[in-house]
């Protein structure tokens, strides 16, 4: 899977990394250590930058290649920031049929972004997914935890309008 | 005791459209009018019938409510709760006739199916180890503990005839009896719940629905071949399933029916969560074992088979949710009760995720043999907008699309795999008239160029011509040479590749290469999309006679390809409209702006 890299500077807090190392000593004696500490860092910075899979990979004392052979070789571990909202666009089989490549194009179309980027103001990003299961709503999108089903293109501008400040 | 018992479903499907609001504005009103002593809120698993979401049963009358919205909680509470009368205007339809109600197990949906892997979905509440039990739960673990070896467990497995839910179909009892076979000082039991299969979504509900029973099975699996610890590898896109297989293992742990002596005999056995993070290739079980020891989840050459090797380089088994869910059922009930429902080769019931173009998307679960037909017509309830039935695809980037010449067959893993699709784990979608079948296996093709893993070259190069060619056909610049050209790369892959992910990746172009061929060529030759999904070949064009010459489409078009003709149609005041096709750019926006149907795309 191909992998946008961020090119935003890494602002981490003090607080994020005392959070991080804590992590990292739960964990440290675990076989196969480093997939969840990878998935409770993005629960702390929301993303993986190459500054935190540093301090993983020194925290576990494993080489940083095998941490970034991980973080990239999975979907869910993002290396660029997200919105602050995040639109996750549904592209299971169920949702495709139904016309969920016209909702993520109109998406698309409205935000001014591709899949996998973010505006520039920080506000949204965009993302197309894989099947979230609830294929009795198709299609489906989700903005952070709401649910939006039996969607059409034309219902995403009211949709939009709902989370712009 | 209670006198009414308010079962809410508490699935995903359901949860996205606001049921746990629903559970919060029932006990509210419920408390309103004092009746919290006497009527009572669970909230369940999935009842099946996603399509018609959020649903609320009544017990003791059975009334099912569909689509329920928080605004008609108020009227249900003081309709039928307080004052005894069935709010028939919320009803789902079907189960009314005339003045009375039939029961749900009476309606087309629930009628044909039989329901032992998803039994307990949307009858107990998942989070109550209590309601797990009272349903014979963990009865299973104790009749194995204390009255059976490991070896009779194994036989009753294998007589049973229980064969993999996950894809392949492999015999359950077989891989069990191989792994017990092997001595180790460690061996270890996984469940592979990382449902990876677009489009199919019966191993979360079991999950969401049932964690018990998944850890019972897990446990029986674990005193058979001689294991004491379990695994279960399980999506992080789940989290309810996550959140109540967490809770189940605790409760399991407080009642001692995990952890060590189990039933007061010397069997340990203890269950782990590991969360996936999202690659397809992890349902392949080296993969799978791979991902769980923490790294790239890439799969590795077999033999050793991890009966032999596998988590860790011990002996270990490796089974699907659904396939687990049976077990306990088949302990309790005997092999020949389980040998007695489906076909010569495939026995028991299947579930199948039902999706696509369907009234009653849903889960269904149905012995096997059943026709494709009786599921989509009758289960399925046929398809919306009098639309006509084009294909059904099953087995998910593995499978193939099966045509309507099909319909009857029985479905079973051998006559699936002798029509060129495969069972995989369950999901069937179904197309119409309107889904383009070459589109289709691009979309299948795009899945799986993002998902190999690109340990193996003809899965990683291989499938990523394949979709180029599929692009290029999509695109009016096929040719008839390049269709046979694809169909010889098809098979080089399959006979190639490492693993499952590569072997079974050109099955959909295959399929559809096979069966709507003719389509393809329509595609190459006549540069035409009839199902009218590829933009490059459609074509908009406005029929005279019907344009009234409003002038609507021609004030949207962002192309300026719409102008006026000097033509006006009989019985019409001004003068038609015509695209001009070395304008248009194919967007559609004019289509929708004629309120005369005078647009047409095709």
């Amino acid at each position: 899977m191909l992998k946008k890299i961020s090119s935003i500077p890494f602002a981490g807090t003090p607080e994020q990394e005392a959070e991080l190392k804590q992590v990292i000593a739960k964990h440290i004696d675990d076989p196969g250590a480093v997939m969840p500490v990878l998935q409770e860092a993005q629960d702390i910075y929301g993303y993986l930058p190459i500054e935190v899979q540093t301090m993983i990979a020194e925290g576990l004392n494993v080489p940083l290649e095998e941490v970034y052979g991980v973080s990239t070789f999975y979907s869910q571990f993002a290396l660029s920031p997200k919105g602050k909202y995040n639109i996750s666009v549904c592209m299971g089989t169920a949702c495709y049929v139904k016309g969920s490549g016209e909702v993520l194009d109109k998406l698309s179309e409205e935000l001014g972004i591709g899949a996998e980027e973010c505006t520039l103001d920080g506000q949204f990003s965009l993302t197309a997914c894989r099947c979230i299961g609830a294929c009795g709503l198709a299609p489906v999108i989700t903005i952070n935890d709401d649910v939006y089903g039996r969607l059409t293109a034309d219902m995403i501008p009211g949709i939009l309008a709902k989370y712009k400040d | 005791m209670y006198r009414s018992n308010v079962l809410v479903c508490g699935g995903t499907g359901c949860t996205s459209s606001d049921s746990l609001k629903i559970v919060e504005k029932l006990k509210e009103e419920i408390a309103a009018r004092g009746l919290e002593k006497e009527v009572n809120v669970i909230t369940t698993g999935c009842f099946g019938l996603c399509a018609l979401g959020p649903i609320v049963v009544i017990y003791p009358e059975g009334s099912f409510y569909s689509m329920v919205k928080i605004d008609d909680i108020p009227e249900i509470v003081e309709e039928h709760l307080l004052k005894g009368r069935i709010v028939t205007r919320l009803l789902y339809q079907e189960t009314v006739v005339e003045d009375t109600i039939k029961s749900l197990n009476e309606t087309a949906f629930y009628a044909k199916q039989q329901r032992i892997a998803l039994r307990n979905c949307g009858v107990i509440d998942p989070e109550k180890i209590d309601e797990y039990i009272a349903m014979d739960g963990y009865a299973a673990l104790g009749k194995v503990l204390t009255e059976m070896t490991p070896t009779e467990v194994i036989e009753t497995i294998l007589a049973s005839g229980l064969r993999g839910r996950g894809g392949a179909g492999f015999p359950t009892g077989l891989k069990w009896k191989f792994a017990a076979a092997n001595d180790a000082d460690q061996k270890y039991v996984c469940c592979n719940a990382d449902e990876g299969d677009p489009g199919a979504f019966m191993d979360r509900s079991i999950l969401e629905g049932d964690p018990h029973a998944l850890l019972e099975a897990m446990a029986i699996a674990g005193y058979a071949i001689g294991a004491t610890k379990g695994y279960v590898y399980v999506r992080a896109e789940y989290p309810i399933a996550v959140n109540r297989l967490q809770i189940a293992i605790d409760q399991a742990h407080e009642y001692g029916l995990l952890g060590d002596n189990i039933f007061g005999t010397d069997f340990c056995f203890d269950v782990q969560l590991r969360l996936g993070a999202g690659a397809f290739v992890c349902g392949e079980e080296t993969s799978l074992m791979t991902s769980i020891e923490g790294k790239r989840g890439e799969p590795r050459p077999r033999p050793p088979f991890p009966a032999v090797k596998g988590l860790y380089k011990k002996p270990t088994i490796l089974n699907n949710v659904e396939t687990y869910a049976n077990i306990p059922r088949i302990i309790l009930l005997g092999a020949d009760w389980f040998q007695s429902i489906g076909t010569e080769k495939s026995k028991g019931t299947k579930v199948f995720a039902l999706g696509g173009k369907i009234e009653h998307t849903g889960l269904v679960e149905v012995p096997m043999g059943t026709t494709l037909r009786e599921i989509v017509e009758e289960i399925g309830g046929g398809i919306p907008n009098g639309k006509k039935f084009k294909a059904a695809q099953t087995g998910g980037p593995s499978g193939g699309c099966i045509p309507p010449q099909h319909l009857d067959i029985p479905i079973d893993y051998d006559n699936l795999l002798a029509i060129g699709s495969m069972m995989g784990s369950g999901g069937l979608i179904v197309m119409d008239e309107s889904t383009c079948m070459v589109d289709i296996a691009k979309f299948f093709l795009e899945f799986t160029v993002d998902e190999s893993c690109g340990k193996c070259t003809p899965c990683r190069i291989g499938t990523k011509r394949l979709l180029e060619m599929l692009d290029k056909i999509t695109k009016g610049q096929g040719t008839l040479e390049m269709l046979d050209e694809m169909e010889e790369l098809c098979h080089y892959i399959k006979d190639n590749s490492l693993c499952g992910l590569g072997q079974t990746a050109p099955n959909p172009v295959l399929s559809t290469l096979h069966y709507f061929r003719d389509e393809y060529v329509q595609h190459v030759v006549d540069k035409k999309c009839v199902a009218g999904v590829c933009k490059d070949l459609l074509e908009f064009s406005i029929i005279k006679d019907k344009c009234f010459g409003c002038s609507m489409c021609a004030r949207q078009c962002p192309a300026g390809a719409i102008t006026v003709t000097d033509y006006t149609a009989p019985g019409k005041k001004k003068p038609a409209y015509e695209i001009d096709t070395a304008k248009c750019v194919k967007c559609g926006a004019c289509l929708p702006t004629c309120k005369f149907g005078a647009i047409v795309k095709g």
